[in-house]
This record gives structure tokens, C-alpha cells and sequence, in this order.
């Protein structure tokens, strides 16, 4: 399955804006590459959907098409309010889903 | 991509993630030594914003994957790495720029992969890892990734001299339909286009690397092989002897450059 | 594709012969062969889907790309969409359409008033040189558009 990576501050001020970058390990095979030596297409997987929460609620959420590279990397903006969990989640193709938490400290 | 916002990272800590010691900032990098110029230097900005940025740079899975299996018990003995390596050990912050190595045993030459395996099969009592596995590659990287920033620095003298010698002359020689050598294109023509691709002096500080092309990281027989058929010659084994003696003639050619892995090519 | 070469050692043949083995560049990326492409048309309509019948305006939206990408299979892209973000206006999302790809769509990120700042880092393959578009989505309803011009060189060497 495929493996995720994510960066974010441990510590920010309340108010602060900070940035959140990640990255999940992931072919995103497109449906539209043929197999060199059957001459097959190669099913389309991809990962569809990527989503933040934060505070109970979803800060960043994004739908993927073929066209995002293999190995999806993905920054974007928060702003901080409460100490808790920030929740990633990757949707593949097909429904399996990719999860990972960090902790956001609010002071 | 750099975006203006840099400064708030300052003193971020990656969260959820350890191992991240050994790793130098691309400003203490040495990407030019002496005549010697790393692919780096060669690269867009673009692709040396994806290398230089420890998220961005898809390869950095592969040095957790690598960790995490320095610490894994795995065959017969019941034993890890770690269980004789500390992941702080000196052998670890530096072995990364002094292979290939002659091992006196095997009477020649022996690559990382190879150091690797043999310490499974002799030591773990483990299977060997396939060459361009995953896990072979996340080992690889992982252990190179210790020695980031480090000039390479591959033993030349004694036993050596006789494959350093054959390294050489397989470098100088032409071969394949086009008949063509590695120095005609990386000596030759480094800073030329070819096609649609600049040609570099093709050093091996950065390997494995991982390559924009392939999509993922590959190691340096990976890339001895895509470079012979180019010219249209039979390319030899993963691992080879041809290839080992070629790869510390390579990394000579680099003495100096800092240690990239894993270095983002085209 | 520029072939310049130094022939001193080389034969001028040999060069020659090396830039015909040139893979097309359309199958050395591998993705996409053989399938329709979309067009500035279908990029629009695609729009017009998404937008309904809303004028688009320029300005307020940045879109980050390199002139020329080394390679299409990962092209990097960052957009920024100027906005108070606050809890009355703000950016509902971002829509990135490629005019040269197989498919007119990219992506589509979503922002909240608690995302504090409307930009978003990615990459994206390129099939070809092409125009990228970037359509913002505001709270009170308005559209800013903004369309960037890319040359993707591809190596069909190495392997
Ligand atoms: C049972 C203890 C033991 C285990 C387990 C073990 N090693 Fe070793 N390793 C040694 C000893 C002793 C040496 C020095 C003698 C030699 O080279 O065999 C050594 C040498 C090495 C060297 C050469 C160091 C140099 O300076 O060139 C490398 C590289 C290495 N080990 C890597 C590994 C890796 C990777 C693993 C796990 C796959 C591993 N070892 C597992 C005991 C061990
Ligand atoms: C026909 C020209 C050509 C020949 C001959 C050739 N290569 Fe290459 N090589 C390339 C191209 C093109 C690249 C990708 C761009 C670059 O790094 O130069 C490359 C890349 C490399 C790289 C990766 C450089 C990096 O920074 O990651 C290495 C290492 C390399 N070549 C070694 C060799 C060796 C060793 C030989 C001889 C067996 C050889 N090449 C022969 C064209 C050639």
C-alpha cells in the first residue's frame, strides 16, 4: 500500500498561518499506458482524492485526475486554531484509503 | 518550487517521522570539486527544488522504508543490522562514500548491494535482496543517505589499481552500433545537448537516484545499462564485475562532490 | 529537437544516426499514446460545466509554472489566489485544466476560511508543450482565470 509523508510545525501561535506539505508514494497509473509486451492496456488506479481535516472539520479537500504525477506531492495553508489532530486521508481508485495523523500544538 | 513563505518552516520539525540525522542542507552541498561538476549543477531549478526538499523529493520514502529495515530481524541468526551497526556508528556516516571496495575474500571488487547481501546471507542468515527491489533500494539509499554531504571518496591504491584500471578502460571504449564510449558523451560533450537532453559528465554522487523519467529511483547499474543501449550495445549484468569496476571508476571521476543521495534527475 | 554536438571524436555519422534512434516523444512519456487529446474547446466546455454561465475575470490569481519543464512527466505547479480568507470571502476551490493532455482535467483543490492563505503546490504530467489553465472559484460567487504557456522538453534518452 502506499506510503505517505507529511511535514508540518509541532508548534505554532494561534492565528498563524502555516504550511503543510505531503507526500504519498503512489504510481497513478493512468488506464491509458499499454503493456510493452501483450499490447494491454494497464487498468487505470489512481489516487482520486486527498483530504484534510483539522479541528473536526475539513480544511483542504482536492479530487485527482490522471494527470497529477506518480508520487503525488501537495502543499497548501492552514491557519492555526485549537491544539489536536490534523488527519490525512488518500483515496485510491477502487476505495482503499491511505491515513495518517499529526498532532498540531496550538499556543 | 520555492514559494516566499520558507521563512515559516524555520524550525519546523517533521512530525511523525524520526531518522532525519545525517542530513545536510543544500548550502553545505559541494556540487563543484576541482574540474568535477554534479549532475545537480546541470539540473533546472525545478527539478533541484524537488530534490532539495525533504517532502518534495519522492525518494525520502525510500530512506524510511530503509531505516525501518536496518532494525528489522529478518533470517535465521535472529538478527538485524542493528543488531551489530548502530544506526549512529561510524561505519554508517561514511560508508556511502567509499564503495566500491576491495574485499580481500572475494579477491575484487565489492559494491554496497553486494556488501549488503553478503552481510544477509553470511551474518543474518537471510535472503539476499533482488538488485533493483525495493528493498534493495531503500537499503542503498538509506545507508547513502547517512553520508549526504560527504565528499566521495573511493580507495584507488594497492589491490585496487588492477580493476580501477579495467573501470577505466571500459569507460574510454567504444562500443555498440554507434560505437560510441561514456566518455564521448559524458567528457566529450558534457554541456552539449543531445536530443532533447543536456548531457552532464554523468557522476554518481546522487545514486540511487531517483529519475523524473522512470518515475521512481533506480540504482547506478540501472543507469550503466540504459547508457549502453543508448549506443546500441549489449548492456551487462546488475552487478557485474564490468559494472562494479565501472562504478568506482565513476565515482573517482566524482571525488570530491558531495554525496546527493538521493539526488532528483531527469 | 537541436542536436549540437561536439564531433571531435565522434564521427558527424554516428551523431546522426544517435538523433534518429530519437524516441517520439510522445511515447517516451508513455502515458497517454493513442488516446483523443483535448483542446482549448474541450478545456472550456469542461469550464463551463464547472462555472455554469459566469464571466471569468483576470487578476487575483497567480499561476506558477516553468517555462520550460525538463520533463513532462513531473512539472511542477503552484497557485495563489489573492483573498482576505475570511469567514465572508474567501476561495471555494481551485481548477487546473491542461489544453494539450489527453483529458482537460487536472485537479481541483478546496479551501476554507480556516486555510488562512489560497495556495496550493503540486505537479502534474504535460504530454507536450501546451497551455495550463487555472480557474478560482470565490465565495461571493465571482471567477478570476488566469492561463500559462509551457514548453516540455522531453528526453527520449537513457533508460
Ligand atoms: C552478526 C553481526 C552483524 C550483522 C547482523 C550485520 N553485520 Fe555488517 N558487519 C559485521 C562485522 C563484524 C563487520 C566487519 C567485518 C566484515 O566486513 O565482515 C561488518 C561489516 C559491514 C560493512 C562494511 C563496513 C565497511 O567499513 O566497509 C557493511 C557495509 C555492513 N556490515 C552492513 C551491514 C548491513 C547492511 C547489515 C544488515 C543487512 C549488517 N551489516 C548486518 C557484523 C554484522
Ligand atoms: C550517447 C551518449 C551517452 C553515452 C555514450 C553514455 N551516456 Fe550516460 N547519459 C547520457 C544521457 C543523455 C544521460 C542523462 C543526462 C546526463 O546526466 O548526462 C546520461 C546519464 C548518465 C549518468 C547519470 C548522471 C546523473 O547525474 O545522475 C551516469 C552515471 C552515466 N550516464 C554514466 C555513463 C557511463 C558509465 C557510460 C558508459 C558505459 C555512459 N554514461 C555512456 C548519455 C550517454
Amino acid at each position: 500500500m502506499a506510503k505517505a509523508r507529511v511535514k508540518a510545525p509541532k508548534s505554532v501561535k494561534k492565528g498563524e498561518v502555516f504550511e503543510v506539505k505531503t507526500l504519498i508514494s503512489h504510481k497513478m497509473e493512468t488506464g491509458l499506458r499499454k503493456n510493452k509486451k501483450t499490447g494491454k492496456k494497464i487498468p487505470r488506479k489512481i489516487i482520486n482524492k486527498f483530504s484534510v481535516t483539522y479541528g473536526g472539520k475539513e480544511v483542504f479537500g482536492s479530487d485527482w485526475h490522471p494527470a497529477v504525477s506518480a508520487n503525488p506531492y501537495v502543499s497548501f495553508f492552514v491557519k492555526a486554531s485549537a491544539s489536536g489532530p490534523m488527519k490525512f486521508q488518500w483515496t485510491e481508485d477502487g476505495g482503499a484509503v491511505t491515513e495518517k495523523t499529526v498532532n498540531i500544538k496550538v499556543t | 518550487m520555492k514559494n516566499h513563505f520558507q521563512g515559516i518552516l524555520m524550525g519546523a520539525v517533521v512530525v511523525g517521522l524520526s531518522g532525519f540525522a545525517g542530513i545536510a542542507s543544500s548550502a553545505e552541498m559541494t556540487y563543484k570539486a576541482g574540474d568535477r561538476s554534479s549532475g545537480y549543477t546541470y539540473a533546472t531549478k525545478e527539478t533541484q527544488g524537488i530534490q532539495d526538499d525533504d517532502i518534495a523529493n519522492p525518494a525520502y520514502v525510500y530512506v524510511d522504508d530503509g531505516e525501518a529495515l536496518w532494525s528489522k530481524v529478518d533470517g535465521k541468526a535472529g538478527k538485524s543490522c542493528a543488531s551489530c551497526h548502530a544506526v549512529d556508528s561510524a561505519m554508517l556516516s561514511d560508508v556511502g562514500t567509499r564503495y566500491p571496495v576491495y574485499n580481500a575474500k572475494l579477491g575484487k571488487l565489492q559494491s554496497l548491494e553486494q556488501k549488503i547481501n553478503q552481510e544477509r546471507e553470511e551474518k543474518m542468515v537471510a535472503k539476499p535482496y533482488k538488485w533493483e527491489s525495493g528493498s534493495m533500494l531503500a537499503m542503498t539509499i538509506y545507508m547513502r543517505n547517512q553520508s549526504k554531504g560527504k565528499p566521495m571518496n573511493v580507495s584507488i591504491d594497492g589491490p585496487v589499481i588492477p580493476f580501477f584500471e579495467a573501470g577505466k578502460k571500459f569507460y574510454d571504449q567504444k562500443r555498440g552500433q554507434l560505437d560510441m564510449s561514456c566518455a564521448n558523451c559524458h567528457v566529450d560533450n558534457a554541456g552539449n545537448r543531445i536530443r532533447a537532453n543536456l548531457l552532464t559528465e554523468g557522476q554518481s554522487n546522487g545514486f540511487p537516484t531517483y529519475r523524473l523519467k522512470w518515475q521512481k529511483p533506480g540504482s547506478i547499474h540501472r543507469r550503466f545499462r540504459g547508457c549502453n543501449k543508448q549506443v546500441r550495445a549489449t548492456p551487462y549484468g546488475y552487478g557485474s564485475d564490468e559494472y562494479v569496476n565501472l562504478e568506482l571508476y565513476v565515482a573517482w571521476r566524482g571525488r570530491g562532490l558531495s554525496v546527493e543521495t538521493p539526488a532528483v534527475r531527469n | 529537437m537541436s542536436v549540437q554536438f561536439n564531433t571531435q571524436n565522434i564521427r558527424r555519422r554516428d551523431v546522426l544516426a544517435l538523433a534518429g534512434t530519437g524516441v517520439v516523444a510522445v511515447s517516451s512519456i508513455g502515458l497517454f499514446a493513442g488516446d483523443a487529446m483535448a483542446d482549448p474547446a474541450a478545456v472550456a466546455k469542461a469550464i463551463k460545466d464547472r462555472i455554469g454561465g459566469k464571466k471569468s475575470m483576470a487578476g487575483n490569481i497567480t499561476l506558477e509554472l516553468p517555462q520550460i519543464a525538463e520533463n513532462g512527466n513531473t512539472v511542477p505547479i503552484a497557485v495563489e489566489v489573492e483573498s482576505p480568507m475570511s469567514s465572508s470571502d474567501y476561495v471555494k476551490a481551485v481548477h487546473i485544466y491542461a489544453e494539450g493532455n489527453p483529458a482537460p482535467d487536472v485537479a481541483t483543490f478546496r479551501f476554507t476560511p480556516d486555510s488562512g492563505r489560497a495556495r496550493v503546490s503540486t505537479r502534474m504530467r504535460m504530454i507536450k508543450s501546451q497551455n495550463i489553465v487555472a480557474v478560482a472559484e470565490m465565495s461571493n460567487g465571482k471567477v478570476h482565470m488566469v492561463k500559462n504557456a509551457v514548453k516540455v522538453t522531453i528526453g527520449g534518452c537513457g533508460g
